[in-house]
């Protein structure tokens, strides 16, 4: 499954769909890093707004794929995450620690603004 | 009589009815003497006391209708249909006070009427009045169980409900700035208002996109582990709505158990009290507070 990366200047955003299979994941985690070192990013939003479960496998994909863009050099940021599984998702402890979140596009962009002066 | 595969049948079973016709017979009866039973019941009643919450008037309307459900549900077995008539009884009468042990006494009651009745009117035939409580017995109890289970489960229909609206008012998420919301929590948690809780806060993070909360427990004496560990799963569950939680007001009790549980405190923002957790969160928000004049 295609998932459509978007590029707003120096940032990236990837919107997740709601069916990812584990084998689009995968692709996703290299395909990601692929585009931060093609278009020099600084920084890659993740919008996970239409997916309505997280499992664990998910979860870690997501991790890995912030671990890997910041070996680069570049930001993280998952947003769009909904209550019912945000909810879910401590419960399994599943707590996407190390990783930065906002509550949607709008929210992350703001807070990369606000990094992107701090550290200019 | 003789059968139509050329046996007889003995003297006593030519006496014998069907079970569905003993049953007609003593409906038939039961209808006849529809005003004097019914009267007898209502007599009974007040004697022992039941109902004390209704006036005599009411006592006798609930009672024609009850009289007529009973022996309809004898007649017809339909005893689905009695128990939501039961329900619906019980929606009346439970306002008005009336408890599960009046409603219970008032269907024995009139079991005991209609089968003192019986006795009187079979008393000469000691066998078929034998036949007729066989007919009557297990569905009179059948009834007497139906009307009981009807009115229990509008009861806790009832309660459930009221304490559905109890937990939705008492944990109010308010908004008292832009991006910040403060969820004050008195009372007794335990862990499906835990659970209610952290639904209510997570919609109401999106709803108001919050970046801050101050979630106040000043008010909650003691929570067990299972509550602890909710409260840090909200905590958790904010932050990946990207919202900052600060706990304030937490009790010596409360510090103890989290404490004890092991709770990552670089994961928990917590501030003495409520006033410092809003000045905290405020400070979060970018905001100065500036006194600008003497209160007049």
């Amino acid at each position: 499954m295609e998932v459509p990366i978007l590029k707003q200047g120096a940032v990236l955003i990837a919107t997740f769909q709601a069916a990812l299979s584990d084998a689009d994941l995968n692709q996703l985690r290299m395909g990601l890093v692929q585009q931060v070192v093609k278009f020099r990013s600084r920084a890659v939003i993740v919008d996970v707004t239409a997916m309505d479960v997280m499992d664990s496998f998910a979860s870690r994909t997501l991790r890995e794929i912030a671990h890997m863009i910041r070996l680069r050099g570049a930001e993280t940021v998952i947003v769009g995450i909904q209550p019912e599984v945000a909810f879910a998702m401590v419960q399994l402890g599943l707590t996407l620690e190390g990783v930065a979140t906002a509550l949607d596009l709008e929210e992350g962009l703001a807070y990369l603004n606000e990094k992107f002066k701090t550290t200019n | 009589m003789a059968k139509r595969d050329g046996t007889s049948l003995s003297p006593e079973l030519k006496q014998a009815e069907e079970p569905s016709e003993l049953l007609r017979e003593l409906v038939a009866h039961l209808r006849q003497n529809r005003t004097q039973l019914r009267e007898e019941w209502v007599v009974r009643i007040t004697e022992t006391r039941l109902l004390t919450a209704m006036t005599k008037e009411e006592i006798f309307a609930e009672a024609t209708s009850v009289y007529d459900s009973y022996v309809e549900a004898l007649e017809t077995e339909a005893f689905e249909a009695l128990q939501a008539y039961a329900r619906n009884l019980s929606e009346r009468i439970i306002p008005r006070g009336v408890e599960t042990h009046e409603v219970v006494g008032i269907v024995l009651l009139l079991r005991d009427v209609l089968a003192r009745s019986l006795f009187a009117k079979y008393q000469t035939d000691f066998k078929k009045l034998n036949r007729i409580l066989d007919a009557y017995e297990p569905a009179a109890n059948r009834i007497a169980n139906t009307v009981a289970v009807g009115f229990v489960q509008e009861r806790e229909r009832v309660i459930r409900q009221q304490q559905e609206a109890i937990r939705e008012l008492s944990t109010p998420v308010l908004q008292v700035r832009e991006r910040l919301l403060i969820l004050p929590i008195i009372g007794v948690i335990d862990p499906q208002r835990a659970r209610q809780l952290t639904e209510q806060l997570l919609r109401g993070i999106r709803t108001n996109r919050a970046k801050v909360v101050v979630i106040d427990i000043t008010g909650v004496a003691a929570m067990d582990l299972t509550v602890a560990n909710n409260l840090v799963q909200t905590v958790e569950a904010s932050r990946l709505l990207g919202a900052t939680v600060i706990v304030t007001g937490l009790s010596p009790e409360i510090a103890q158990t989290l404490v004890t549980i092991g709770v990552d405190l670089g994961k928990m923002n917590t501030v003495g009290d409520l006033q410092g957790g809003i000045e905290q969160a405020e400070r979060l928000l970018g905001y100065k507070v500036e006194k600008l004049a003497e209160p007049r």
